[in-house]
């Protein structure tokens, strides 16, 4: 009624739907593009290939976890406990190394996806909030991830190919980078063309029309939180290969506030029903690159902790409802 | 009674953003009387009694409190001079007592401390008065909803009410629980103060009420005591329709009319959800269009619901072609062929940020995905489909479904049904709030597949709808069914008549004021376990 949109020509509407759409967005990656050739200008060795392989090495646990986050927030959620989680699955495969790489590594995952799917199934079935029920996990997870590791010892790893997970390269290209293109890649396939996608933003969209249009709404709130668990888990274990070591206490530690801000300096609002990808990688590059930088120029770390927060604060800002 | 008055409302008007809600409107509360507000959808019921109780300032008019002119700015100033409004979902702290709740903000002190012996004392007193046993130690959280509603009604009084507001007081409470409420309205009647009573049920009304205010889209239609109105009167003055007049030939239905008598395509059963259903069965054959009236908070979208399983329902049971459906799941519903256009267009139909494609596919993807992917060239042929068959104007498939217009929009949803050959549709007020173009378009489509075989439960509010599109008017009040239309029986006339006394005997019993009283069994325990 009061929103009827004459449109003349269909070019018109196209291009200014795709602008609306992708604002945020472009936005993010207009921010990253001038951060990217401001240092590449200003900080010496910069453009380093080097630097450069190191900034995707650095960031790829962060954008996994980010990715799981991104399809949580997505259906008007949050994942606190995603970096106990990485804590308990490196845990577990650190422990369990001398049964062989494929058990270690097929019970941390198995593990990060039950944690998952315990958060999903609270969240959907007793109706608690995800931010309180999260929020236990990420207590009960470190806890239980410090168990595992014998009491909170630091487990040493010294499975070659396990640690090939955080060091090792294909070509030229980092394994972890490796995984962490090809989770972009499929999560991107997922939102766009999978009715699971689809399902995902019409639950944060509108829950009560989803359900009323035969959305299970249920399922798919259990999915994303298992995704998000199995993905941490994923993070988890490349983390521990990179450092040849779980420390159950450091392990993904703050890393749930990294995606969070990755997610939203991507543009996927927090309050559910839209939902970008490729925005959450380029969010998480950004907030590498600031980190990066401000190190390379010996400018104080707490320096690029201020300039983060105003970037987070500046996207919310852009991406506010504007009202109709 | 005395007929004092003590707040008056004279040509009180408000505009919201250029949109008129209120104009010209009279209120006369005297002491001592239970006054009803009534009207149908934007009637203006709660923006009066918003600026009533300050939470709204006005745009014209002049209120007078015990002929005195008073300007409340916000409900504050309105509550120091005694008039309270006590709201639908009750606002109060759960985890404090029923004291502090009471006295909340204005707890008596002493030496700048909370005197809680007062507070309880007078908390007591008070929770006495008005004849409820509440222990003022407990904790709210403790107490049913009915007592939290007593509790907020007595936290209302204890500003010294001179007016009281009770807006939809019994939607959430047992019958049982309702006889508790008329016994605090009844003392505070005694009392001298005047309670503003908004209620859709008619029982209650005459039950309870002196005299009733009539809104209609903004305007005061009349003031009239309730003792001597008939209720088809009252029908009348809320829906702006004379007993006399009869309108046709207004909309766009070309409907023969179907034979009815063979086996139903969809039978739902003595469907039963505490106060708001009570035992209504209505069945649907192949073809036929059957319409459902009645006022709002009659029952209607109730029933809607709870044959789409969309609320869960005590007892019943529904049937489409002969086979049950499991109660409360929406998924059966729809996998059996039933569609459901809601409402609530905005708060129940469209997501907003999702493209008109994605919205009109919604019900559809799981029959146009292949292992969970979905395949861009039959999505994309349904939508053209159906984007050309019910004139969807819109940039383009992709453009976001909150651009579109109401008319729109509402295409969009009943493609998101059809896409889906459903043998049954529920269609709740599918041409409110929609542009006189896309209402005919809507309501000739309807008749065209009602022609093609599909069954189609219709709710309106608009009569001429009903009267020209059904070949039968099943007529709701107070949760129940009242009445049955045929052929020519079908008139505005008879409708409205229905709405207020029942029709053909099968609810003559439930017409009169005392209906309340002859369904006060508790509600019933499941039933045994549905047969095959």
């Amino acid at each position: 009624m009061q929103n009827a949109t004459p449109v003349n020509s269909a070019g018109a509407g196209t291009r200014r739907t795709l602008l609306a759409d992708y604002g945020p967005t472009y936005g993010a990656l207009a921010a990253l593009v001038l951060l990217v050739l401001a240092n590449a200008l200003l900080t010496p060795n910069f453009a380093d290939v080097n630097n450069l392989r190191n900034i995707l090495l650095q960031v790829a646990p962060t954008v996994l976890v980010a990715v799981g986050m991104t399809l949580v927030i997505a259906t008007g959620g949050i994942d606190l406990s995603v970096g106990s989680v990485m804590a308990i699955a490196a845990a577990l495969a650190a422990t369990n190394l001398e049964r062989g790489l494929l058990p270690a590594v097929l019970l941390g995952l198995v593990a990060a996806l039950a944690v998952g799917f315990i958060n999903g199934a609270l969240i959907s079935g007793f109706r608690i909030q995800p931010i309180i029920v999260t929020l236990a996990l990420l207590i009960t997870g470190r806890g239980v991830a410090q168990v595992i590791s014998r009491g909170g010892q630091i487990i040493l790893i010294d499975n070659r190919n396990f640690m090939s997970l955080g060091k090792g390269f294909v070509g030229p290209v980092p394994m972890s980078v490796l995984v962490m293109l090809l989770v972009v890649a499929v999560a991107i396939f997922v939102m766009r063309a999978t009715s699971f996608g689809r399902y995902v933003v019409a639950v944060g969209g509108n829950e009560a029309a989803a359900r009323l249009a035969g959305v299970k709404v249920h399922r798919t709130k259990i999915m994303v939180y298992a995704l998000s668990g199995l993905l941490a888990g994923l993070a988890g274990l490349i983390e521990a290969a990179k450092a040849e070591a779980s420390d159950a206490t450091k392990v993904g530690l703050y890393i749930e506030l990294d995606a969070i801000a990755a997610v939203v300096v991507g543009g996927t609002p927090l309050t559910g029903g839209r939902v970008t990808v490729v925005g959450t990688l380029i969010g998480a590059l950004i907030m590498q690159v600031i980190t990066t930088s401000f190190n390379m120029l010996g400018i104080g770390f707490a320096w690029s902790l201020v300039l983060k927060a105003a970037i987070i604060l500046v996207a919310v800002y852009i991406q506010r409802p504007r009202v109709a | 009674m005395t007929n004092e008055p003590v707040l008056r409302m004279e040509g009180i008007t408000k505009i919201f953003s250029g949109v008129t809600a209120l104009s010209n409107v009279s209120l006369e509360l005297e002491r001592g009387e239970v006054h009803a507000l009534v009207g149908e959808n934007g009637a203006g019921k709660s923006t009066l009694i918003k600026i009533m109780t300050g939470a709204y300032t006005r745009d014209g008019g002049q209120m007078f409190l015990e002929d005195r002119e008073v300007d409340f700015r916000t409900p504050e100033d309105a509550q120091d001079e005694g008039v309270v409004a006590v709201y639908q979902e009750v606002n109060l702290l759960t985890y404090r007592t029923v004291a502090e709740n009471i006295y909340l903000g204005r707890e008596p002190r002493r030496f700048g401390l909370i005197d809680w012996k007062r507070m309880n004392a007078e908390a007591a007193a008070l929770l006495k008065r008005l004849g409820l046993d509440i222990d003022p130690r407990a904790p709210l959280g403790s107490l049913n909803i009915a007592l939290r509603q007593m509790v907020a009604i007595a936290r209302g009084v204890s500003f010294n009410a001179k007016v009281v507001v009770l807006d939809e007081p019994t939607s959430s409470l047992t019958e049982h629980e309702v006889q508790i409420l008329y016994d605090v309205i009844r003392r505070l009647k005694s009392e001298g103060t005047a309670v503003v009573y908004i209620s859709h049920r008619f029982d209650e009304l005459y039950t309870v009420c002196d005299r009733v205010t009539i809104l209609r889209d903004g305007k005061f239609v009349a003031t009239r005591p309730l003792a001597g109105l008939e209720k088809i009167d009252l029908v009348c003055l809320m829906l702006g329709k004379q007993r006399e007049e009869l309108r046709q030939g207004t909309t766009a239905f070309k409907y023969a009319g179907a034979a009815a008598g063979e086996t139903p395509l969809m039978s739902a059963e003595n469907l039963k959800r505490g106060r708001k259903l009570n035992d209504v069965t209505v069945e649907v054959a192949r073809g036929e269009i059957v319409g459902m009236a009645g006022l709002l908070g009659s029952g209607r979208t109730e029933t809607a619901r709870a044959i789409f399983g969309a609320d869960n329902v005590e007892a019943g049971e529904v049937r489409l072609e002969g086979k049950t459906i499991k109660r409360g799941s929406v998924n059966e519903a729809i996998d059996s062929g039933i569609a459901f256009l809601t409402e609530d267009r905005k708060a129940e139909g469209i997501i907003p940020e999702l493209s008109v494609r994605e919205n009109l596919t919604l019900a559809a993807l799981p029959a146009l995905s292949t292992l969970g992917v979905v395949s861009r060239a039959r999505q994309q042929e349904i939508v053209d489909k159906f984007m050309k068959r019910l004139g969807i104007k819109a940039a383009n498939a992709d453009q976001k479904i909150r651009e579109l217009s109401g008319g729109n929009q509402q295409k969009v949803l009943l493609a998101r049904w059809l896409c889906k050959n459903p043998k049954f549709l529920i269609l709740d007020e599918p041409t409110r709030g929609i542009d006189i173009g896309a209402k005919g378009e809507i309501q000739s489509l309807v008749g065209e597949l009602a022609e093609s075989g599909l069954g189609v439960l219709m709710i309106s509010s608009e009569l001429e709808e009903l009267v020209e599109g059904s070949s039968r008017v099943v007529v709701m009040r107070d949760g129940q069914r009242v009445g049955e239309l045929r052929g020519d029986e079908i008139s505005q006339d008879n409708i409205i008549r229905a709405m207020a006394e029942g029709t053909t005997g099968e609810a003559t019993a439930a017409s009169t004021a005392t209906a309340h009283v002859t369904d006060t069994t508790p509600p019933a325990a499941e039933p045994p376990s549905k047969g095959a």
